[in-house]
């Protein structure tokens, strides 16, 4: 895979290159991360799924053959919690549905063995209500991990208060606050699924998110976990359509359309800030990886973001 | 460690922002690069055992309710045994037809006149041998559920054009095309389509959004879903019948 490299200036917000730069000044010291003589650099290491769709072992045949697998996923995620504890571990929704597994067992193994790789959070997608509300309520007592989801109301449901609008993790001291978006459900899952599940607008619960997570919370990183979709012709929301028009998100970890990305798309919001949309496919073939790295206090007008993806 | 936020936090972090109103927050802080990798899950990786040993009892419970006989095909089949229409085609319409018209019947007290599928949705040959779970969820992976749709004669006889047109062989029931040369003979229950009455055609959700081209089914009047999976439609007849006899026969031929 090629990899990139982007430089941005934190006080302009615009990038000083578009295309692919391997600068010598990128390479300097003071941009390499955690250094030995900075005591307040941190590294925050996120790691990524979605639409893993009940496949607990690996694909057989067809072109993905051999890939996959969750006792394998284990053991990636264990590397890089070796190589950095303060690694946050979250999924974007479609656990449920798409092997016998989920019909058989209806998504207790999914949500099981999730909790033994020590996900932290999960948004949710439409297939998650493929047993009914009262389907995805009864795995509850299997998760050791949140359901983070922003945009639906439960009220009058059997959900009502066991999900969570945000969440904030702190890992070494930096706050990572995370929230959740899911897709429409009309249209796609039946009423008497989601029964009186109200969806609520993404971009206005992404600005009243943003508003706590950074203001009232003080969070120094912002994730929206999203199964809302990569993106869409015509003016059906997206992560990409979020990406554009909101501010103060700085990575959408997406579902639902199954997109395989190479590396992250780079988006300019409304403030012209970059934010980061990511999606690792479907069914555990990949695992998705964003590292982090911070400094105490803010930059300065000389400082440069470095994306290097 | 992960540390959540509570109450007591948010107070903290409060008091210390007015504390600190003179100078940046101390306490932020701010990222300065960014780096992104996807990582492949597959063969080089090892599985961790404590993982495989949660799955195990799953799995081979799983296995042995998959894996045990419902009922014995005597000859194997495939949706490419025969032009136009397929011994495994006709079973899908015929067990659609055979589980989902009841239910059909018990609500709206009409009658399914025609079944159409779509040749594509037929995931998987079945061997000759025992049929089981896994046979039903390798020939219908997808989770598609029976639903009437009511057509109106004019949209009948689009679906009709599109079936001489594709000549494929969709699982059908309840029709009998022939063409010979340039002359269509069509049949719907040994009669005529009848240009003063609605047809009730039992398809999937997928094809009346008009998956598969088949456009004349969003022009349906109306549909009646019967939340009715056509996998478990084959696992239900599977377990009742012993033997699967189906036979490709005249219900679409082409005379050359």
């Amino acid at each position: 895979m090629e990899r990139r490299k982007f430089i941005k200036h934190s006080a302009t917000a615009s990038l000083i290159a578009g295309t692919a730069l391997w600068s010598p000044m990128a390479i300097g010291h003071n941009l390499m991360g955690p250094s030995t003589t900075d005591p307040t650099a941190k590294k925050i290491t996120i790691l990524h799924t979605n639409d893993t769709h009940s496949h607990i072992e690996p694909i057989t045949g067809g072109r993905n053959d051999g890939r996959g697998g969750v006792a394998r996923r284990a053991t990636l995620i264990n590397k890089v919690r070796q190589e950095n504890a303060n690694t946050i571990l979250l999924d974007c929704g479609d656990i449920f549905q798409g092997t016998p597994y989920f019909n058989f067992y209806g998504g207790e193994l999914e949500i099981k063995l999730m909790s033994m790789l020590g996900y932290d959070a999960a948004t949710l997608g439409n297939h998650d209500f493929d047993n009914g509300i009262e389907g995805l309520y009864k795995q509850l007592p299997h998760a050791s991990f949140d359901f983070v989801i922003s945009n639906y109301d439960f009220s009058n449901t059997i959900m009502e208060g066991h999900t969570s609008p945000y969440r904030v993790i702190v890992k070494d001291g930096v706050r990572v606050g995370l929230f959740g978006l899911g897709i429409e459900l009309q249209g796609l899952v039946a009423p008497s699924m989601y029964k009186e599940t109200k969806y609520l607008d993404p971009i206005t619960v992404t600005q009243d998110m943003v508003a706590a997570l950074r203001d009232k919370e003080q969070c120094d990183i912002v994730i929206c976990m999203s199964h809302l979709g990569y993106s869409y012709r015509g003016d059906k929301i997206s992560d990409m359509a979020l990406a554009q028009k909101t501010s103060g998100i700085d990575l959408i970890i997406g579902g639902h359309t199954h997109t395989f990305l190479d590396q992250p798309e780079m988006v300019l919001n409304t403030k012209g800030e970059t934010v980061l949309v990511n999606q690792v496919g479907c069914y555990g073939i990949n695992l998705g990886r964003i590292d982090f790295y911070l400094k105490q206090g803010n930059l300065t007008a000389s400082d440069k973001v470095v994306y290097e993806i | 460690m992960t540390v959540i936020c509570r109450k007591g936090l948010i107070v903290l972090a409060f008091a210390k922002a007015v504390l600190l109103t003179t100078s940046c927050k101390t306490d932020a802080y701010t990222t300065h690069r960014v780096n992104a990798q996807l990582m492949q899950i597959d063969t080089a990786l090892s599985a961790v055992d404590d993982i495989e040993k949660i799955i195990k009892p799953y799995k081979e419970s799983l296995d042995a309710q998959m894996g045990s006989a419902l009922a014995y095909n005597p000859i194997a089949m495939s949706k490419n045994d025969t032009p136009l229409n397929t011994r495994i085609g006709n079973m899908l319409a015929g067990i659609a037809r055979e589980q989902g018209g009841p239910i059909f019947e018990k609500r709206t007290g009409k009658k399914i006149d025609l079944v159409l599928l779509n040749h594509g949705g037929i995931r998987s040959a079945i061997p000759a041998g025992p049929v089981t779970t896994r046979t039903a969820y390798e020939v219908m992976p997808f989770e598609n559920e029976m639903v009437i749709a009511q057509l109106k004669p004019e949209q009948m006889k689009e679906l009709i054009d599109y079936l001489v047109q594709g000549r494929r062989a969709h699982p059908l029931d309840g029709i009998e095309i022939t063409v010979q040369e340039n002359e269509v003979n069509v049949l719907l229950d040994g009669k005529e389509l009848d240009y003063s009455r609605n047809y009730n055609v039992l398809t999937n959700d997928y094809l009346l959004t008009g998956g598969d081209n088949m456009e004349f089914f969003t022009r349906a009047v109306n549909s009646t879903s019967l939340n009715y999976k056509i996998r478990n439609a084959m696992i239900d007849y599977f377990n009742k019948i012993d033997t699967l006899k189906f036979a490709a026969d005249r219900r679409f031929t082409v005379v050359e």
